[in-house]
């Protein structure tokens, strides 16, 4: 790769301090949803296992409805444009991977949040979000079609974390290999 | 006048013969009532974290001489095999256990009548003492009666507080995780219960 010759941050058009916002509470939501999901797993049957999975479906439910809210404000506010500079550097394999994670992505925070929702309908137990809002079953109760629906949850969140860290690896090489100051679009906090 | 209620076929071979012998076999000779067992059922919700989880007794059995006609006369006891409480297959281990119905300790509730009052239209309001776990408590049990086709279908419930029996202790009784009220709801469809 060729290192860009300067910090280009006060070129880089940064995104809308809605979906920069968007972006940090969902990734952390994310994050936690899923470490909480795989922690959960290996729990034996108490009072604590049940609390963390109630918790862990609210947050999904969240993290759904959230990333409703971020595709229609993605929809209705175009992301800047990758800077010139920035996109002639990238060769096609990595224009082509920049679009299709983004994509992925957004595939998956619907899919993760739905599959769970549906197998938590599957088992027999309805979500009441938050223990106050009963949300509708999405499936009605069967026990096979939850032990089929389950491993599409994990696989899926596994995906998506796979995703992530890919995400995050391309980042971290614009701001430390690249120094291209492409960070600057999705850094929390004032402009750059 | 006492009749043996047997509770049938529901599930087989032990299961049938702990039930058989739950009612003392003098009176097997009267008239008996009998319960049709693949067509009742007793269940309960609870609510956990908002969320509501159903239950129910997979084995009970009812012994009565239940006449419409003669409230004040008829009896009514139920028992219900503690062990065969059944709610999900990660929570089903943990029933018997200690915190739970403790079913080594207390393998029956009982539910016994003490008086029993016609409302009218096939509504009666039966009262009695309900003991589970080692308590007993005077509940009332509204119930209606339906009569049709030689069967008769006795459906009734009760709201019944579960740490007034002791049913979820130690890391189970915050009540904020699993409420305190349970709702129990039963269908007894029973046979050789005298017309209203």
């Amino acid at each position: 790769m060729k290192p860009a010759p300067s910090p280009a941050s006060s070129h880089v058009a940064r995104y809308t301090l809605t979906a920069i916002a968007l972006h940090w509470v969902l990734a952390v939501a994310i994050l936690t949803a899923f470490c909480v999901g795989l922690y959960v797993e290996g729990l034996p049957f108490s009072p604590a296992k049940l609390k963390l999975i109630n918790w862990h479906k609210w947050a999904g439910v969240t993290i759904l409805f959230l990333s409703v809210l971020r595709l229609l404000w993605r929809l209705t506010h175009r992301p800047p444009a990758l800077p010139a500079k920035i996109e002639s550097a990238m060769p096609g394999w990595q224009r082509a991977a920049y679009h299709g994670t983004h994509h992925l992505m957004y595939l998956l925070f619907f899919a993760v949040p739905l599959l769970g929702w549906a197998y938590s309908s599957a088992k027999g137990f309805p979500i009441v979000w938050f223990g106050v809002l009963p949300l509708p079953d999405l499936v009605a109760p069967n026990p096979e079609l939850a032990e089929a629906i389950k491993p599409l949850h994990g696989l899926a969140a596994w995906g998506l974390i796979g995703l992530v860290a890919l995400h995050v690896g391309a980042a971290l090489k614009h701001q430390f290999i690249d120094r291209d100051g492409l960070l600057t679009r999705m850094r929390p906090g004032g402009r750059a | 006048m006492t009749s043996l209620v047997r509770l049938r076929a529901l599930s087989f071979g032990a299961a049938c013969l702990v039930l058989a012998s739950l009612g003392s076999p003098a009176h097997a000779a009267d008239p008996a009532i009998t319960l049709v067992a693949p067509q009742s059922e007793v269940a309960f919700t609870i609510k956990q974290m908002g969320v509501p989880v159903n239950g129910r007794f997979k084995r009970f059995g009812v012994q009565t001489n239940f006449n419409p006609k003669s409230p004040q006369t008829s009896q009514v006891t139920l028992r219900f095999e503690l062990a065969s409480a059944t709610v999900s297959a990660d929570a089903d281990p943990e029933l018997g256990k200690p915190d739970w119905f403790a079913t080594a300790k207390f393998p029956q509730a009982t539910f016994a009548s003490t008086g029993i009052k016609a409302l009218g239209s096939g509504k009666f309001e039966v009262a009695g003492k309900l003991s589970i776990k080692g308590t007993s408590r005077d509940v009332v049990v509204p119930m209606q009666l339906v009569q049709a086709g030689g069967v008769s279908t006795v459906t009734g419930g009760l709201p019944i507080k579960r740490l007034d029996f002791k049913v979820g202790e130690g890391d189970w009784a915050d009540t904020s995780f699993v409420a305190n009220d349970v709702q129990v709801k039963f269908k007894l469809v029973l046979q050789g219960v005298p017309a209203q």
